[in-house]
């Protein structure tokens, strides 16, 4: 590690007192370097990591955590640290006491957090105020673990591990809040597939069972790439084809005739036929979904695609409208630091005004 | 080149566009992939993202906030149709080591090709490869012959089932390709030597010392050599050289 500039005073952080396995460092992916074969990664689901970034206020380019079903226990050093977190239906306790599913939050030094998987969802994102400082390489803080690259040393979290944020940004909203967003409820919709570009490669009438029946994600999911059972899907003209690139969200087909979809970890090139491509504002929708369940793919046009894609950027970026105050359970510390007496004066002042 | 035919626009997904200009390993199909990845470079278009190119396409990563597909394709079309030449390639000399232990599947690639092993070392230090792509991991350099197919000698299937994973700086063929490997792997492919070269080295001013269109001339080194390579190459040095000669050479 380089040395650092001094800051007065250590920076806030984060000592991770537990991580399950596939916890990992992710910003929004490493740029520029696909053509020498380097993965781009970032997170499984954008929409919430971006989510929980820009509910503090960070560019959406800012490190976060992307907490697995191994779940994650954590306590605040050298506080006070704001952080906001978003993703799948975890649980979430600070010193035990409940949280909800997406929220914005005051860590003071010696504040526990514990995250735990829910009945749903397969990802959840923690961000810290200005995202977590850790050594970027190659431009990006995401970790991609089959190439050691990114994140702590290349490697997934575990316990021990100090992360620091860096420091603060300009401020902005600063109350803790419930985040509602619409946008990270599941729905059973289904997933959208853009086809192509191999869809040809396809026999036309298993190309229609693609799109009309229903496929099941098998245990064979992880951050490079889900695996579903279900009709099998026929090629036309064999499942060799001369390495060409590969998209987030490719659909390949190899020889066992099931769909392989390619997910952030996903290699740069490939050379087997892809019969299209699961659209960005599903990608994330899909990354949520556990072994076991089932999916069914529906066919839209890449301005279709586009159009859900903008929206939910639109929506997501206006987050601020889709947060509230987060109610805590009253303690004695709260009760002897709230003044009551302003409270009520401010309340018939408001009256009187009217 | 006569009359050749327009390239395929492909989508893959709503943010990557596919520039299609064949189905094969041809370096005419490999000389557009270039030419239209330096236009694009060249002009700077906002919103472009990230090129890729491979063996006979180009994908085009893209911002869907500023380009739609239909509107790039047409863009890029008209940038195909000018036929922007491309910087002159490198050519790279690599230091390749085809003795025990470093040639392990030798022997059996001999076998299965009918042809002494020597033979098969002599085609692959006399041949002039061609980068035509990265794949896989950071530094896999995806080789093919700089003027068409491979020697003969090279032309060796893949393998039914993954042998255990052969060593970063493998040199690895199968499929009418060669390969240098960048981190350890099992491959379906021969190993018939190794370099000491760091295809990717962080340390180094140039991590990836090459680039996708750049020229590979093996040169043998003994045992000995290799481990004196080895050594400079894990200080820090490239260890392969740029011929300086590649003007004079056809």
């Amino acid at each position: 590690m380089t040395p650092r500039l001094i800051h007065a005073g250590a920076p806030a952080r984060l000592r991770l007192l537990c991580a399950g396995p596939g916890v990992t460092i992710q910003d929004e992916g490493r740029r520029g370097y696909l053509r020498y074969g380097v993965t781009e990664a970032g997170p499984m689901d954008w929409t919430a990591f971006r989510t929980a970034n820009l509910a503090l206020g960070n560019e959406s380019h800012a490190a976060a955590i992307e907490i697995s079903l191994g779940g994650l226990r954590a306590i605040c050093e050298n506080g006070p640290l704001w952080i906001a977190y978003a993703g799948a239906d975890f649980n979430w306790r600070r010193d035990g006491a409940l949280l909800p599913p997406a929220a914005r939050l005051l860590l003071q030094p010696g504040d526990s957090l514990t995250v735990r998987p829910g009945a749903m969802g397969a990802w959840t994102y923690l961000a810290v105020e200005g995202g977590f400082d850790t050594e970027p390489e190659l431009g990006s803080r995401a970790t991609h673990t089959r190439s050691s690259m990114g994140g702590v040393d290349g490697r997934m979290l575990r316990e021990g591990d100090i992360l620091p944020a860096a420091a603060p940004g300009s401020g902005g909203d600063r109350s803790e809040a419930i985040i509602d967003a619409a946008w990270l409820r599941r729905t059973r919709d289904p997933i959208r597939v853009v086809p192509g570009p191999q869809d040809d490669y396809f026999d036309p009438s298993s190309l229609a069972a693609f799109f009309d029946e229903e496929f099941t994600l098998t245990p064979a999911a992880d951050r490079m790439a889900y695996r579903f059972e279900g009709p099998e899907i026929a090629h036309s003209r064999g499942y060799n084809i001369v390495s060409d690139g590969v998209a987030l969200g490719a659909i390949q087909v190899a020889g066992d005739r099931r769909p392989l979809i390619l997910m952030a970890d996903r290699q740069p090139t490939g050379g087997y036929p892809k019969l299209g491509h699961v659209i960005r504002a599903d990608i994330g929708r899909l990354a949520q979904s556990r072994p076991g369940e089932r999916r069914r793919f529906a066919q839209v046009s890449t301005v279709e695609a586009r159009t859900a894609l903008l929206a939910l950027e639109d929506e997501i970026a206006g987050i601020a409208s889709h947060m509230a105050p987060l109610r805590r359970e009253p303690t004695s510390k709260l009760l002897l630091e709230t003044n009551l007496i302003d409270g009520f004066t401010d309340a018939l002042t408001d009256l009187a005004s009217r | 080149m006569g009359a050749e035919a327009k390239p395929r626009y492909l989508p893959a997904g709503e943010s990557a566009l596919v520039v299609e200009f064949g189905q094969t390993i041809d370096p005419a199909l490999h000389d557009r992939v270039l030419a239209l990845d330096a236009a694009i470079a060249g002009a700077r278009f906002e919103g472009v993202n990230e090129t890729v190119p491979t063996y006979r396409s180009l994908m085009v990563h893209f911002d869907p906030g500023r380009w739609t597909m239909q509107a790039l394709a047409e863009m890029l079309d008209r940038l195909e149709t000018a036929h922007s030449p491309r910087a002159a390639p490198k050519r790279w000399r690599i230091p390749a080591c085809y003795d025990p232990p470093f040639g392990e599947d030798l022997a059996e690639a001999a076998a299965i090709l009918g042809v002494r092993e020597d033979a098969i070392v002599a085609a692959h230090s006399g041949a002039l490869f061609r980068v035509y792509m990265y794949g896989f991991a950071p530094g896999f350099m995806y080789l093919g012959g700089s003027f068409g197919g491979l020697p003969a000698e090279l032309q060796i299937s893949r393998r039914a089932t993954p042998r255990p994973p052969a060593p970063p700086g493998s040199l690895l063929i199968a499929g009418g390709q060669a390969l240098i490997t960048g981190v350890a792997m099992p491959t379906g492919w021969y190993a018939i030597g190794r370099t000491p070269v760091k295809t990717f080295e962080r340390r180094r001013e140039r991590m990836f010392f090459a680039d996708v269109g750049d020229e590979i001339v093996f040169e043998p080194i003994d045992a000995a050599t290799f481990e004196i390579m080895s050594a400079a190459a894990e200080a820090g040095d490239l260890v392969a050289r740029e011929d300086t000669l590649q003007d004079s050479n056809p």
